[in-house]
């Protein structure tokens, strides 16, 4: 290896999905010196795979307004959402989705000319009312058409990119600031040091934890883990959405949109079970909730097919016209991949991993904060927005359509207090000479040869582990032993050997870092979900069915020291409007 | 379907003088499995063979390749039906970086080159832009565009006038911005776009048409310039 090659900028932007978009973005436009780094290029990050659309209460389908959203985003959370965050969030939905369409994102129409919304899970009008209609969508490729409009507008605003680069680790001095990260050129495969001002960390989900998943190929949470590993907790980690509505055994997401245009769920008896879950909401339930369902119908011997392992999603009676328009990526996805028509033939669908709820612990501002003896502090110069950043706005489960929303509010925030820092930090601090060497070890390890276990082994063995003892439905027992098979994947890791050592565009070399980020997931997954004696969201526990506010309104930090826990109080004080307080959550 | 067989360009510039032709056998294949998962497999057995891919469902555009001797993506094209030995080459005429993978900058690069980004002149309202229905239909058939490459790399034009001619993509992109009812750069877009070269080069062959896994139409897009240039003219 050589020495690497050393490179300045006032902020280092890891990951060019929607989020970190948003945010290189809004420095550009400060006119900051900004690099954006992605180990794809921008419009293959899976923001682009994103279908459904976005929330905002803009009110052009049924009355609407940000406080009714506020309140079905703080119950979707199952309580565990921070209020303060919430707030926020709601409150700016409809000025960032104007911001977007001003962009250019070609929302679909109504026939006056205004964005189209529809109705999506857990959305309600006058605070738990009738169906909201909150949904503002392009088609079924809201994802698409956001993240392409966003590298565009980036293209404009002449934002710097390092276009397949992969981020080693951060780079950290004594006191404790963030400078920039050591990343590897994919393409020459030698390592780059970006010292930064600022490093904004936004490279997303980790949904190939799980065997059967929704998610790209390269949602492996690099960015948690480099967290992890510069000593930083990771929050809520407990706390994975399982999408209610995967193609059953391949995973493939088919949006929320489907049931939120009219599709609904039957079992093997033709029955419309989502009735008996949620009397009120039926099949426009939070995914929890509707995720659960189909496991017990599943489970109580009520699935469909040969194996009675799917429920079956109705979408024929919409009528070809409706699924063209509305749903026209869905369409080609079920025939592309189960050689059916959906306009004449019901989908199997099953639940499937999709979205990683907890994530580096942010304020609102995007500021990454770690607990100090009493409350918790910033820590100078690191920002994280967007899926791998836990602020936390989803709490234990994220509504449909606020994913989207997260990533550009967050990332709009974080780039505006970035830019407030640079204008009171102006220079780079002296990075200590001996910062680079772990990230050079850390990928030094890799060069390692002769026989072991392979990449691709190990990752598929961690897959199906977290699927089966970290799934939908949890126990003591299944977890105890899941943390024990966990940890022991974990000391295997050590004997995996990768057979190519060539330099240029080794994407062994790169599968085999992400397998060690998985890895470190995987264990602050399985560590925090054993803790947590109580059913929450995402989190079910067969043996303990129920919320325990009592004990439990708390949030998860995982340590990768000793796997240590602590836990922080949920932040209940909204900005400026009164609190919701818990209360029984139904649909 | 038991196994079937694959014939994979491989070129390392580490370690090869040119390129080669590998030959691969896939054991249980099994039914609905498409090109990319066999890939995935193969990449087990040696994991030296290097591809872009990510989605898995043809919407990052990551795993252009050419398959039997037609552009297509890795994800979305299933094994059943493909002739045996499969052989899967980098899309052409692009530089090959290692085995399927190529250098697209060029592509890139006129993609930059149509500013294929909304440009509005006016203050913006503090709501949305108002766009009816069929304004908005414009847009359809040219917004999908996931820029995997497929076309371009295809379009003997492009082979023939590299760093010339703008390609179906780019080209799609442009019109995609030219027919945006929002869009306030028309004038500047088709100047943009004049000369023999840039846009005139479309020999209407239809390679784009063939080959866009998104179903997508660059040749009747460059024909809608085509007119919308005509009409600016007069």
């Amino acid at each position: 290896m050589n020495k690497p090659e050393y490179r300045r900028f006032d902020t280092l932007v890891i990951g060019a999905g929607g989020g970190g978009l948003r945010a290189a973005l809004q420095l550009a436009r400060a006119e900051a010196n900004v690099a954006v780094v992605s180990k794809v290029f921008p419009t293959r990050s899976h923001t682009v795979a994103a279908q459904g659309g976005i929330n905002a209460a803009l009110g052009n389908v049924r009355p609407d307004n940000w406080h009714w959203h506020m309140y079905d985003t703080v119950k979707g959370s199952d309580y565990l959402g921070d209020q303060d965050a919430i707030e926020y969030m709601c409150r700016s939905a409809a000025h960032l989705v104007y911001e977007l369409e001003h962009a250019g994102v070609p929302f679909s129409r109504l026939e006056n000319g205004k964005i189209y919304q529809r109705p999506f899970g857990g959305q309600s009008m006058n605070f738990g009312g009738e169906q909201a209609a909150r949904t503002c969508a392009a088609a079924d490729r809201t994802g698409h058409a956001m993240l392409h409009t966003l590298y565009q507008q980036n293209i404009r605003a002449k934002t710097h990119f390092f276009d397949e680069y992969f981020a080693i680790d951060l780079l950290r001095d004594e006191e404790g600031f963030i400078l920039g990260a050591v990343v590897l050129d994919i393409e020459t495969g030698e390592p780059l040091v970006i010292e930064a001002k600022t490093t904004l960390i936004a490279t997303g989900g980790a949904g190939q934890l799980f065997r059967t998943n929704t998610n790209a190929h390269i949602n492996t949470g690099d960015g948690l883990a480099m967290a992890l590993r510069a000593g930083l907790p990771l929050q809520d980690m407990e706390f994975f959405q399982f999408h209610p509505t995967g193609i059953a055994g391949k995973g493939m997401l088919i949006t929320e949109g489907a049931r939120g245009e009219g599709g609904y769920l039957v079992n093997k008896d033709g029955e419309r079970f989502m009735e008996r879950y949620a009397p009120h909401a039926k099949d426009l339930a939070s995914r929890d909730v509707v995720s659960r369902a189909i496991a017990t119908e599943v489970r109580e011997g009520r699935g469909c097919g040969p194996n009675g392992d799917y429920v079956l999603l109705k979408l024929d009676h919409l009528g070809e016209e409706v699924l063209k328009k509305r749903l026209p990526g869905i369409l080609d996805l079920i025939r592309t991949f189960l050689h059916i028509d959906p306009a004449k033939e019901p989908v199997p669908v099953f639940p499937t991993a999709h979205y990683t709820m907890g994530g580096i612990p942010t304020n609102r501002h995007g500021q990454v904060v770690a607990p100090v003896e009493q409350g918790e502090e910033v820590i100078p110069g690191l920002y994280a927005a967007g899926e791998c950043a836990c602020v936390s706005v989803h709490g234990a489960n994220r509504l449909g359509g606020n994913s989207l929303l997260d990533i550009v509010v967050f990332g709009r925030a974080a780039g505006n207090h970035i830019i407030e820092y640079l204008r009171e930090n102006r220079y780079h601090r002296p990075l200590p000479p001996d910062a680079v060497d772990r990230p050079l070890a850390r990928l030094a390890r890799w060069d390692r040869k002769g026989e072991g276990e392979s990449v691709a082994g190990l990752r598929a063995e961690l897959q199906a582990t977290m699927e089966e003892y970290c799934g939908v439905f949890r126990t003591q027992s299944v977890l105890d032993e899941g943390v024990a098979k966990i940890l022991e994947l974990e000391r295997r890791l050590d004997d995996v050997r990768l057979q190519d050592h060539s330099r240029i565009f080794n994407t062994a070399r790169i599968e085999a870092l992400e397998l060690e980020n998985l890895v470190a997931l995987a264990v602050a997954t399985v560590v925090s979900a054993q803790a947590r004696t109580e059913s929450r969201g995402a989190h079910s526990r067969i043996d303990y069915p129920e919320r325990d506010d009592v004990h439990w309104l708390k949030h998860t930090l995982f340590f990768r020291e000793d796997r240590r826990l602590e836990y922080k109080p949920v932040t209940l004080k909204p900005l400026s409007v009164e609190s919701f307080p818990p209360k029984e959550r139904v649909y | 379907m038991a196994s079937m067989r694959f014939r994979i360009y491989r070129y390392n510039p580490e370690t090869d003088t040119g390129p080669r032709m590998q030959d691969f056998v896939l054991e249980d294949v099994q039914p609905g499995m498409m090109l990319r998962d066999a890939l995935l497999r193969l990449k087990e057995q040696d994991e030296t063979l290097t591809f872009r891919h990510s989605c898995g469902e043809g919407v990052c555009g990551s795993d252009a390749m050419n398959i039997n001797g037609t552009n297509g993506l890795a994800c979305i094209t299933p094994l059943a039906g493909l002739k045996e030995p499969v052989e899967i080459r980098p899309v052409p005429k692009l530089p090959v970086i290692r085995d399927l993978v190529v250098d697209m900058d060029e592509f890139y690069h006129h993609y930059r080159s149509v500013k294929p980004y909304l440009i509005v002149h006016d203050p913006e309202p503090e709501v949305e832009f108002l766009q009816s229905p069929q304004e908005r239909e414009k847009l359809d058939g040219l917004y999908e565009c996931i820029l995997c490459g497929c076309c371009t790399t295809f379009c003997p034009s492009f082979w023939w006038n590299p760093g010339k001619f703008r390609g179906p993509a780019a080209l799609l992109q442009a019109c995609r911005f030219l027919v945006d009812s929002r869009d306030q750069a028309t004038a500047e877009r088709l100047e943009d776009l004049e000369g023999p070269y840039r846009l005139f080069r479309c020999h209407t062959i239809m390679n784009c048409v063939n080959v866009c896994p998104k179903g997508l139409n660059p040749t009747a897009a460059i024909n809608t310039i085509k007119r919308l240039m005509v009409k600016d003219m007069i």
